[in-house]
């Protein structure tokens, strides 16, 4: 390595650390969080918000890491450097219980309390971490699928923006179950949330394709944003029900005008505030959550009623 | 570089463990990047080695837990399968005389593609795990996913393909061949130079890696997804130019390579390590990738100059 790329790197790190000593061993408690999500996805920037805001608020220091894309190597590469860096407390998602939960039990091993969050409902006891904070992914879809089925939708298609992620699996399939009770069937459509205008061609094909689709479900705002674009180029007599997991100022405003019907929400903010509170509490007086140690942050809806209420939080990334 | 995390992440990247978080995260990196330096040597590109380590690791699991193959004969299988597709991108950049670029910019989007579209077709998920369930795991832990204390035993391997590569360009006559190939490909020619069949190997040759970073990857992590290996046929060309292999061909090395994936983990996992937002990775990489390549050119200037 060059002796100017060092020195540019030591100018870098400076920068962007401010006084780099304090950030990483201080007498305060200190919480690394590693995620799956993608800059991109504004949902992950409230969990960052919600997992930062909670270190203000109880003056410890919190780090939020991701990898750049859905990237499982590279997420469990992120879990064992947050390892080595040994923190008071870890805060996961596992969205593939199977690439990451070697990353997972070493921090575990190494004495590390871990918590997981959002994603690991089905995974992060035999982990080993001390509870999971998120959204049963399962039970939220059968709800979303029956509110469909209750507003008459028999053909859905279920729009999914992070392929390879088994919790929008899930999502799908408990639409799938929850449409099935009245006769519904579900078709899933893999789209790239990196690339809007593709995705939402996507999705306009797909719905031309298949004409008697009534119903669209988005997991997520980076989907809901192209289906909602797809679906306002169909005439409005034969346009789909759409509605979407999660919330996004786009998303809310489309709630609130009734382009949407209603969307999912896991409150990210949580999922981000709790882990780091619970890691806190544990550190402190060796304290976990009990009554199977999963705090539900969801599902809650998000309806043409309360839209107005929520759409000002989530300008503020809170929501 | 390594004194400048180690300086501001203290004891924490100095320990054992910092240091297997750098060498774990570096090695899958270097074993492409050794193969793909070897490559752009001979004046080509392989813009598939991601695609090919999503869709190999991919067949190997619809192989063991589709078609309920035991694991050793669908590692073997994943391997030639990874060979066969390097032979077709050499074969089609040899034969069709496009840009590898091209060619195999193609092929990354062709495997990427199959990749999603043949395991969500099969089994309706893009996602397949409890490879531990296998016949023959135990066994393929030990040569792909051993522990050496917090070592990853593809740490050795890694070494292993430095020091194979390393040996081939500067002791054998393929290595020879190698250089003549990207240094000029008519004057090769003409010296008797096996071109198209030194490209063809090459082409299989960074397939095969990406074939097994691939097993590697799935043995070690239970199982594959529909994304693995994105970007890495990127972060691999990055490793080897940082590593003072040229784009233009001619002119790099294999150890370079290796050292450049190592680089690339120093940043990756020191930017971890040092509590500093992984948000910045890229900035980071970018300005190594730059300042790296800055310097290659300096040195070698003053080489030419001197020489």
């Amino acid at each position: 390595m060059s002796g100017r790329g060092a020195g540019l790197l030591v100018v870098l790190l400076a920068a962007c650390t401010g006084d780099p000593a304090d950030g990483v061993r201080g007498p305060n408690l200190r919480v690394v969080v590693v995620t799956h999500g993608q800059s991109a996805d504004p949902f992950w920037s409230i969990v960052s918000n919600g997992a930062h805001a909670a270190g203000e608020d109880l003056g410890i220091d919190v780090e939020y890491q991701a990898p750049l894309s859905f990237d499982m190597v590279e997420m469990a590469n992120l879990i064992e450097a947050a390892a080595a860096s040994r923190p008071d407390g870890l805060v996961v998602s596992i969205p593939d219980p199977a690439a990451l939960g070697g990353a997972i039990r070493a921090a575990v091993g190494a004495g590390i309390p871990v918590v997981s969050t959002n994603s690991g409902d089905d995974a992060w006891a035999r982990l080993g971490a001390i509870a999971h904070v998120g959204q049963p992914e399962y039970e939220a879809g059968v709800a979303a699928g029956e509110r469909l089925s209750g507003s008459g939708v028999t053909r859905a298609l279920c729009v999914n923006h992070e392929v390879g992620n088994a919790a929008l699996d899930r999502r799908c399939a408990g639409l799938r179950a929850g449409l099935a009770a009245s006769g519904g069937t579900v078709e899933v459509l893999a789209v790239d949330l990196a690339d809007p205008d593709a995705a939402r061609e996507r999705i306009a094909g797909a719905l031309a394709a298949r004409p008697e689709t009534d119903g669209v479900l988005a997991l997520g705002p980076a989907g809901a944003a192209p289906a909602l674009a797809a679906v306002r180029g169909i005439d409005a007599a034969r346009r789909p029900a759409l509605a979407t997991f999660d919330l996004s100022p786009e998303v809310l405003r489309a709630v609130e005008s009734g382009e949407i019907a209603f969307a999912v929400d896991q409150q990210p903010f949580l999922q981000g505030y709790l882990p780091v509170v619970l890691l806190a509490a544990h550190a402190r007086a060796g304290v976990a959550p009990g009554g199977g140690g999963v705090v539900a942050t969801g599902p809650g809806f998000v309806t043409r009623e309360n839209a107005a209420a929520v759409i000002e939080l989530s300008a503020e990334g809170l929501r | 570089m390594w004194l400048v995390f180690a300086a501001i992440a203290g004891p924490a990247f100095r320990s054992a463990d910092g240091t297997a978080a750098v060498l774990n995260a570096a090695a899958p990196l270097g074993i492409l990047a050794v193969t793909v330096a070897l490559l752009m040597i001979a004046g080509e590109f392989d813009l598939s080695v991601g695609s090919v380590i999503g869709f190999a690791g991919m067949a190997m699991m619809l192989l063991v837990s589709h078609f309920g193959w035991p694991l050793w004969p669908a590692v073997g299988a994943t391997l030639v399968i990874s060979a066969g597709i390097g032979l077709a991108n050499g074969w089609l950049v040899v034969r069709t005389r496009l840009p590898s670029f091209i060619v195999t910019l193609g092929s990354l989007f062709v495997f990427r593609g199959l990749t999603v579209a043949l395991s969500r077709g099969l089994t309706g998920r893009t996602q397949i795990g409890e490879l531990e369930e296998a016949a023959g795991y135990e066994a393929a832990r030990v040569v792909f996913a051993a522990d050496l204390g917090p070592f990853r035993i593809s740490v050795l391997w890694w070494l292993a393909v430095a020091a194979v590569g390393a040996w081939i360009l500067s002791r054998t006559r393929a290595g020879n061949w190698i250089q003549a190939t990207g240094g000029s490909a008519k004057a090769a020619r003409e010296a008797g130079v096996p071109v198209e069949r030194v490209k063809v190997g090459l082409f299989v040759t960074t397939a095969l890696a990406a074939g097994l970073v691939a097993v590697i990857q799935a043995v070690r992590f239970t199982g594959a997804d529909a994304l693995r290996g994105e970007l890495q046929e990127f972060r691999a060309i990055a490793a080897a130019v940082i590593g003072g292999t040229l784009l233009t061909g001619g002119y790099g090395s294999a150890l370079g390579a290796a050292l450049g994936a190592l680089v690339f983990g120093l940043v990756q996992q020191g930017i971890v390590i040092t509590g500093v937002d992984a948000d910045w990775f890229q900035v980071f990489l970018g300005v190594v990738l730059l300042a790296a390549a800055l310097f290659n050119d300096r040195v070698r200037r003053r080489g030419l100059a001197s020489a």
